[in-house]
């Protein structure tokens, strides 16, 4: 083992914080994409106000990639 | 199309790469320092170089590419966005802080530091010129066809005029002058494509929009003869007889009744409307006979539903095709994956001061990105529906759909895009000139160079870099830049992204692990593209079903290919000497 190590505190470590959060929106991502191959048609669903669930989930996803990075960032912040 | 140019559209198209210009050389009036030139001191400011870092990204391909997918094909360019946008998770949550701190100038620093090899520096500076000029490419082919309707002038002059313009950015003051051009660019890109969106949805949807009456229908054919003549529908190509514009609404929503026009909506009403609308697009198909290349422009009936869903472009995902689907799993996994491999977003971590500089700075660019991404989509319907679409180039879709609202804004649209285009080229010569100078001829080959002529060598990589990006530019002008940059994206996971990973968790990792995973997923990655069917049938003209590889995205196999590779090297190799400090330089 270096003190190099990954899970070391010097600076060159991914945060667990990090990497949970990172987790989540894997799981989101690789949710999203896994629909778009599998059942495509689900997508073409309109459950709000008109607006079909592809484009709800897409800007669902871009959304929460900001909202995980802010959340990200307080957390950091408050350690 | 004929395009013509107006005085206006090029006294705005002037100021903007002027100033850009002017800027650049006043930065550049600064004594420098090899650390001034490849990482301005490590001292930008986390939020200017979060605005940058969305200037480096948001590409011709994510501007014109984009927005031109979704106008011509609908949802399907939307699913880029969103795969562009998530691979900043990768680059927030998993590199930014350690990248920092393992680096100093290159993301060949990085990689090296625990271990001070030759081959880690040959390997990666080698992966980051073909990451680099893959992702070029695409910038270029963008700046030629802008120029064409702006200014009215060849696409190859649009590719040498970005590529003129971004070698004396970048030999004039380095990453200084690079980090602010890409600020005000990334700054103008959102705030107008923000007043472009304000529009579209002011306007509404409108039955044969830009238009006195119906949108004609009939097929459009385009010839290019045998003696290089253009000829439309069998007659000559004038200013009298061109191409039509093409893209409108034929149908309303019943609930609007005999209305032409729904007046202004909200986002969602917009898209509500769009979904129960009738649209016109239009499917181009090639031929050749003895009297020349013929393309035939068809108009197609649409519902606004099924352009709002996935399958449009992605054909598989509704023909159920095997091979395509998992081109598309590729694609979107090379996306997810590429960004936090990316030299030329990699690099730009050196130019803050420190770790917490460096997340603060990615959490910005997430939000200027993902602001500019749900833009993307309005901005994309918008062109669909403005009756203003030139059918031989999907490039062209935003700044076409500026000019149905005037020709000011197109002026100003363009030239935004041209800057755009600057930033994310400037950025990318960066890299590749610091992979050649630093890594290549320092590090590698053992030169020893005094700081000045550090950066002068680095000059000279960038005015190389910059003439093989003009070149490239050329041969490539036909390619939609959307599709070009998966490419690079692919390229650059594949041969990046396992040995960065690996380093950071797993402690056995060893360089001659580090080097084989470098070079089998750079090799494998753009041995498969070269093979693939795409490229067959686009590049070569050649029969798709000559390629090799079963579809044509390297990633999904790519990718893990690196990790594997690394961890057999690995595993095989002596493990890594315990070292008392970094390896720092």
């Amino acid at each position: 083992m270096t003190d190099r190590d990954p899970r070391g505190g010097d600076g060159t470590a991914a945060s667990p914080v990090g990497l949970t959060l990172f987790f989540v929106y894997v799981l989101l991502y690789g949710g999203f994409m896994g629909l778009v191959l599998v059942r495509p048609d689900l997508l073409a669903l309109r459950p709000f106000g008109g607006v079909n669930l592809a484009i709800v989930a897409g800007m669902g996803l871009i959304v929460a990639a900001f909202v995980l990075a802010v959340a990200y960032m307080f957390l950091r912040s408050a350690r | 199309m004929i395009h013509h140019t107006s005085f206006i559209a090029v006294a705005i198209f002037a100021t903007f790469v002027l100033g850009v210009l002017g800027l650049s050389f006043w930065l550049g009036r600064k004594g420098q320092s090899a650390s001034g030139y490849y990482a301005a001191h490590g001292q930008i400011h986390w939020f200017v170089n979060g605005i940058a870092f969305a200037g480096d990204y948001l590409s011709a391909a994510s501007f014109l590419g984009i927005c031109g997918m979704i106008a011509f094909s609908g949802y399907d360019g939307f699913l880029y966005s969103i795969g562009f946008l998530a691979g900043w998770i990768v680059a927030l949550f998993v590199i930014a802080e350690p990248i920092k701190a393992l680096g100093t100038f290159t993301f060949a620093d990085a990689l090296d530091s625990r271990f001070n090899s030759r081959g880690i520096k040959l390997s990666v500076a080698i992966s980051t010129l073909v990451v680099s000029i893959f992702y070029l490419i695409p910038q270029m082919v963008g700046a030629g066809s802008l120029i064409t309707p702006l200014l009215g002038l060849p696409h190859e002059v649009g590719v040498v005029l970005v590529g003129v313009t971004v070698t004396l950015i970048v030999v004039t003051a380095g990453m200084v002058s690079t980090t602010w051009v890409q600020f005000i660019k990334g700054s103008l890109l959102v705030f107008f494509c923000g007043v472009l969106t304000v529009l579209i949805l002011g306007r509404g949807l409108e039955v044969n929009a830009g238009r006195e009456g119906a949108e004609n229908l009939a097929p459009q054919v385009r010839t290019v003869a045998a003696d290089g003549r253009v000829l439309i529908d069998g007659e000559p190509q004038t200013d009298d007889h061109d191409l039509r514009p093409v893209g409108t609404i034929l149908k309303l929503p019943e609930r609007y009744g005999e209305a032409r026009s729904t007046g202004p909506l909200g986002p969602l009403a917009y898209l509500a409307a769009l979904e129960d609308s009738t649209v016109v697009t239009w499917s181009a198909k090639k031929h050749a006979d003895d009297a020349g290349r013929h393309t035939t422009y068809s108009p197609v009936e649409r519902r606004g539903g099924d352009l709002l869903k996935p399958g449009g472009y992605f054909k598989g995902l509704t023909t159920g095709n095997l091979a395509d689907r998992l081109d598309f799993a590729s694609l979107m996994l090379a996306l997810f994956c590429g960004t936090a491999s990316l030299p030329h977003i990699l690099i730009r971590y050196y130019t803050v001061k420190d770790g917490a500089a460096a997340r603060k700075s990615t959490v910005v660019g997430i939000a200027a990105i993902g602001v500019f991404y749900v833009l993307t989509l309005f901005l994309g319907l918008g062109a669909m529906t403005s009756g203003a679409l030139d059918p031989t180039d999907t490039n062209m879709a935003a700044p076409l759909l500026a000019k149905s609202f005037s020709n000011t804004l197109f002026a100003v649209i363009s030239a935004i895009a041209f800057t755009t285009v600057l930033g994310t080229v400037s950025g990318l010569i960066m890299a590749g000139s610091g992979a050649v100078a630093h890594d290549l001829l320092e590090n590698v080959c053992g030169m020893q160079m005094t700081d000045h002529e550090k950066i002068r060598c680095g000059k000279l990589a960038a005015v190389g870099l910059g003439i093989v990006a003009m070149v490239l530019g050329i041969l490539f002008r036909n390619f939609n830049v959307s599709f070009l940059v998966g490419w690079a994206f692919n390229i650059a996971a594949s041969a990046n992204l396992p040995a960065l990973v690996m380093l950071l968790f797993w402690p056995r990792t060893t360089r001659q692990g580090i080097v084989a995973a470098v070079t089998i997923g750079m090799l494998s990655s753009l041995a498969w593209i070269l093979l693939s069917a795409d490229t067959f049938e686009k590049v070569y003209g050649l029969s798709k079903d000559m390629a090799v590889t079963p579809f044509s995205q390297p990633g999904l196999v790519t990718i893990p290919l690196g990790f594997l590779v690394l961890v057999i090297v690995s595993l095989l190799t002596p493990p890594p000497l315990p070292v008392s400090s970094p390896s720092r330089r």
